[in-house]
């Protein structure tokens, strides 16, 4: 492999990439500036952006980093919220096969956005796939990390009033479970999932609704399994 | 919460993270080798989580007392609409935390 192939990827990938990095420098920036205003700096918003790295998940973990939350529940959470990437990897498996010493940091950093990037799309002719990939993930995560770090310098420097900021959390759900339930094959267990965990929530507490929710969702989808995978079956033929 | 209580938080959701990502690759090698309980719950568990996730982001709003919720619903209120009017998920949230900020700071407080 030679330079000018690592240099054509690296534009063909930045391009790729640009509607992203618009994405992750304001969810970040938004994630940074909360985080902040829980008393943890620009630091831990870095270092949750190289180790977790997954825009939804790091919302939830400012929540429960301010909450105290056990470890069993951001355990649990984190198996959750994070169960689509399953998904991702099954339908990579053949795309990320040779490329080598790069497929760890690949898988790693497989998001929402860097999956709906790599996944669809040509590589355009004369560029390195392996280059190209890789690309694409570190520029992404750059991005988001970049964003985050951003949103915690502001907040440190800048003296405003940041009451209310955690509200851009539930905007953030709030937008995509709209989208959920504008979708045909997602409303049943979007719904599932409000009113499960609504009926968690008044039984039980805001403090212990968590895991109870999260079982009980799991059951009621595997009991109406028959159902749900026959519509889903109907939509795709 | 203590420093390390913290960094122990962020080392476990990091590494459930990582291994839900590996899984795929070390594992089922293809979709065939992927039990059908577990294709199905990956399919269809983030739209229900995404429900709770909502659930769970309102689960302090006092509602027997003022405001009642009201800066929440105002906002929520704003958000769903403007995203059903112009479908774009960042100026939604943007648009929605700004003005639940000045519900709160302002008109609210």
């Amino acid at each position: 492999m030679n330079k000018s192939n690592y240099g054509n990827a690296f534009f063909a990938a930045f391009w790729r990439t640009v509607p992203v990095m618009a994405g992750y420098l304001v969810l970040g920036f938004g994630f940074g500036l909360l985080l902040q205003s829980k008393g943890y700096s620009f630091m831990w918003a870095i270092l949750m952006g190289l180790t977790i790295y997954g825009g939804s998940m790091q919302f939830v973990t400012v929540d429960l980093l301010s909450s105290g939350a056990s470890l069993l529940t951001a355990g649990i959470m984190t198996l959750m919220i994070h169960a689509r990437h399953l998904f991702y990897g099954l339908s990579m498996i053949e795309k990320y096969s040779g490329t080598g010493k790069i497929k760890p940091y690949l898988i790693f950093t497989l998001t929402d956005e860097t999956y709906s990037l790599v996944c669809t799309g040509e590589i355009p002719d004369g560029v390195d796939k392996n280059a190209y990939y890789l690309w694409i993930s570190l520029l992404d995560q750059i991005y988001w990390v970049l964003g985050s770090a951003l949103g915690g310098i502001f907040g440190q420097i800048v003296t405003i009033n940041t009451t209310g900021v955690e509200f851009s959390m539930t905007a953030l759900f709030v937008v995509i479970l709209t989208d959920n339930l504008l979708k045909k094959d997602r409303r049943i267990p979007a719904l599932v999932g409000v009113g499960v965990s609504l009926a968690c929530l008044l039984l039980l507490g805001a403090e212990n609704f968590l895991i109870p929710s999260m079982v009980s969702i799991t059951a009621v989808l595997m009991l109406l399994r028959s159902v749900l995978s026959k519509r889903e079956k109907g939509m795709k033929s | 919460m203590s420093t390390i209580h913290s960094i122990l938080l962020i080392a476990v959701i990091s590494l459930v993270t990582a291994l839900i990502r590996f899984l795929p690759f070390l594992i089922f090698r293809d979709k065939d080798h992927m039990p059908e309980a577990l294709q199905y719950l990956g399919g269809i568990l983030p739209a229900a989580i995404m429900g709770m996730l909502v659930v769970y982001c309102f689960k302090s709003t006092v509602v027997t007392a003022w405001p009642f919720g009201l800066p929440e619903v105002i906002a929520t209120i704003l958000v769903v609409a403007s995203y059903l009017w112009k479908k774009n998920i960042l100026l939604s949230v943007a648009a929605g935390t700004v003005f639940y900020m000045i519900l709160v700071q302002g008109v609210f407080a």
